[in-house]
């Protein structure tokens, strides 16, 4: 990973877009927009550490949303029991999370293609059912954070805007570790077992491990954000923690922008995040705004498996040096 | 020695497509494994290198038993191969595939410096002009050449060529040739499994012969040539067959 990669323009043009995305609610000082605009960046941190997995390295995961369960409960634990910091807490969840993905991918990344697919599904069943019957995490009722825990944070409002903060230079930064990771050696690595597994075996990259640290970055971000999100939230349960189709909305967000670029995952957040909110202002959709996301799956994979960026790069190639 | 196969057998369920081959390989010789198709040629590169682990006999490359080691570290310790069935990193340009070769492979190059052994590589296969162009868009003829690239970039001691002349016109023939001379000129040792006939027994050394998973014969190419059991196996084969007594009566 050397030093001039970091001169792409795509790259600084995907963070100075985030960036100003970001900064309009805090200028414009606006609760509604605010909240809004989380939800996308918070998708934009989930989708684009997906993507190390599933565009770099070519392994579906329908249980993603499960690292991000996992550093929700085990932040809200640690603040709610042993009273630790929003930021300590935040930490811990992202380093659980890792861990939990070191665990499990050494067991399931052995699992080639759907296989890998199914386990995943399997793993996020798994897990909920465990939480709801662990009681440390409360079992089925969760766990609640008392109000007063805000007023470190100079009141819940201020602390929604604290949170807000930090999510925007989480997002940046994730966009940022996806391109270094995109443009290293490991990155590369990571790429050659997507399209060729035996083949990059052949020529001496340690899968096993490759595939292992690639699950593990692809989890730490999440655990991060979830113990913002449930905190932001005063609770946390089993059903929202681990839900199957969040995890599947991050799938249709990733191939809508294009998988295996940097700029994908974003766009792809921005796109469907706001397709999201015009279909929910319509009582028509409100019910059935699953169906459209695997109806929209289904066209994308049907019509432009690439995703929106992925297409650019393909009908335009001079643009691929310029959008990583 | 710089490989030493012995006693190698390779079973897939009712079908033994490998059974007790023995031999030794000297450094920077060119070896060439023939024999008709199914003979199990491709199945012995993939007990060398690990794709398969046989179920008797042992593989030692420098010194080090190597036997059912995983493919990565027996390419980390300098061997390296290409596939008979082309297996390009399709989404990834030229330059990229054969980084990745000197990145993984013996020398363990960081990023910079496998991008000089790349261009260097490239430019030996003759594919430098198409570096930055996508995997996937070569022909069968430049995938080949690919294929070779990649090892290559690995540095490794001992190259395995699985079938590179096989879906090449004349010309490219004879620049794949010129090629593989080259790189035996550098000090790497090689094993080539080939059908044409002619050019291996012109650029190999010594000459293995397989046949249903056996070992038929072991020698110099005047030697296999007149081999009667080989003369045998290939009668099946005519065209092969008269190849081989054309290069008999031409030596
Ligand atoms: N993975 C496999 N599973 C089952 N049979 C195989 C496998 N690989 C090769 N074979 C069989 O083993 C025999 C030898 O194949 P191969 O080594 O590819 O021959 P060659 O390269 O000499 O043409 C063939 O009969 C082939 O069908
Ligand atoms: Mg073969």
């Amino acid at each position: 990973m050397s030093l001039k990669n970091l001169k792409n323009p795509g790259l600084w043009l995907t963070l100075v877009v985030v960036f100003i995305l970001g900064v309009i609610p805090i200028i414009n000082n606006k609760a509604s927009a605010r909240e809004e605009t989380l939800t996308v960046l918070l998708s934009v941190i989930l989708v684009s550490s997906l993507n190390i997995l599933l565009g770099y390295t070519g392994y579906i995961s329908f249980g993603h949303i499960v690292f991000y369960g996992m550093g929700g409960y085990v932040g809200l634990f640690l603040i709610s029991v042993y009273g630790w910091s929003l930021w300590t807490a935040m930490a811990a969840g992202g380093l659980a999370s890792g861990l939990l993905a070191f665990l499990l991918g050494s067991a399931i990344l052995r699992l080639r293609g759907s296989y890998f697919a199914l386990a995943t599904i399997g793993i996020n069943e798994a897990m909920r059912a465990f939480i709801s019957n662990f009681e440390p995490f409360g079992g089925p009722t969760g766990i609640s954070l008392n109000f007063q825990v805000y007023n470190q944070y100079g009141g819940a409002a201020q602390a929604l805007w604290t949170i807000y903060y930090v999510v925007l230079a989480l997002a940046l930064g994730n966009i940022l570790l996806s391109y270094l990771v995109k443009t290293s050696k490991f990155g590369l690595g990571l790429q050659a077992i997507r399209e060729d597994e035996e083949a990059a075996e052949v020529m001496g990259v340690v899968t096993p491990s490759s595939k292992t640290w690639a699950y593990v970055l692809s989890a730490v971000l999440p655990g991060m954000v979830g113990v913002l999100f449930f905190f932001k939230n005063g609770n946390i349960e089993p059903g929202p923690a681990f839900r199957l189709h969040l995890s599947i909305e991050l799938l249709v967000m990733v191939m809508l922008g294009g998988y295996g670029t940097i700029a994908g995952p974003v766009l792809g957040a921005f796109g469907y995040q706001r397709l999201r909110g015009l279909l929910l202002t319509s009582d028509l959709f409100k019910n059935i705004q699953l169906t459209v996301a695997g109806v929209l799956l289904l066209v994308i994979i049907l019509f432009i498996p690439s995703g929106a960026v992925g297409w650019i790069r393909h009908r335009f190639p001079v643009t691929r040096r310029y959008l990583p | 020695m710089i490989l030493q196969v012995s006693g190698v057998s390779k079973r897939f369920g009712g079908l033994q497509a490998l059974s007790d081959v023995s031999f030794n390989l000297e450094e920077g010789r060119i070896m060439g494994l023939i024999g008709p198709n199914g003979a199990g040629k491709t199945t012995l590169f993939n007990c060398i290198n690990g794709v398969y682990r046989p179920e008797e006999g042992r593989v030692v490359f420098r010194g080090q038993n190597i036997t059912g080691n995983k493919t990565y570290h027996v390419a980390k310790m300098g061997l390296s191969r290409t596939h008979q069935i082309v297996r390009p990193l399709n989404d990834l340009t030229i330059r990229e595939n054969v980084i990745v070769g000197a990145c993984f492979g013996r020398e363990n190059h960081s990023l910079g410096s496998a991008e000089k052994i790349a261009d260097e590589v490239l430019e030996f296969v003759r594919l430098h002009e198409r570096a930055n162009q996508l995997a996937g868009s070569l022909n069968v003829g430049q995938k080949k050449r690919l294929e070779m690239a990649r090892a290559l970039a690995a540095r490794p001691y001992l190259l395995l060529l699985d079938e590179v002349l096989a879906g090449l016109n004349a010309s490219e023939i004879t620049q794949m040739i010129g090629i593989v001379r080259d790189i035996r000129e550098r000090g790497t040792t090689i094993i080539m499994i080939e059908h044409v006939m002619q050019a291996v027994m012109n650029v190999s050394d010594d000459i293995l012969v397989l046949d249903f998973g056996k070992q038929i014969a072991f020698g110099t190419p005047e030697q296999v040539a007149n081999d009667p059991k080989v003369i045998e196996a290939y009668l099946g084969d005519p065209t092969l067959a008269a190849e081989l007594s054309g290069k008999k009566s031409s030596a």
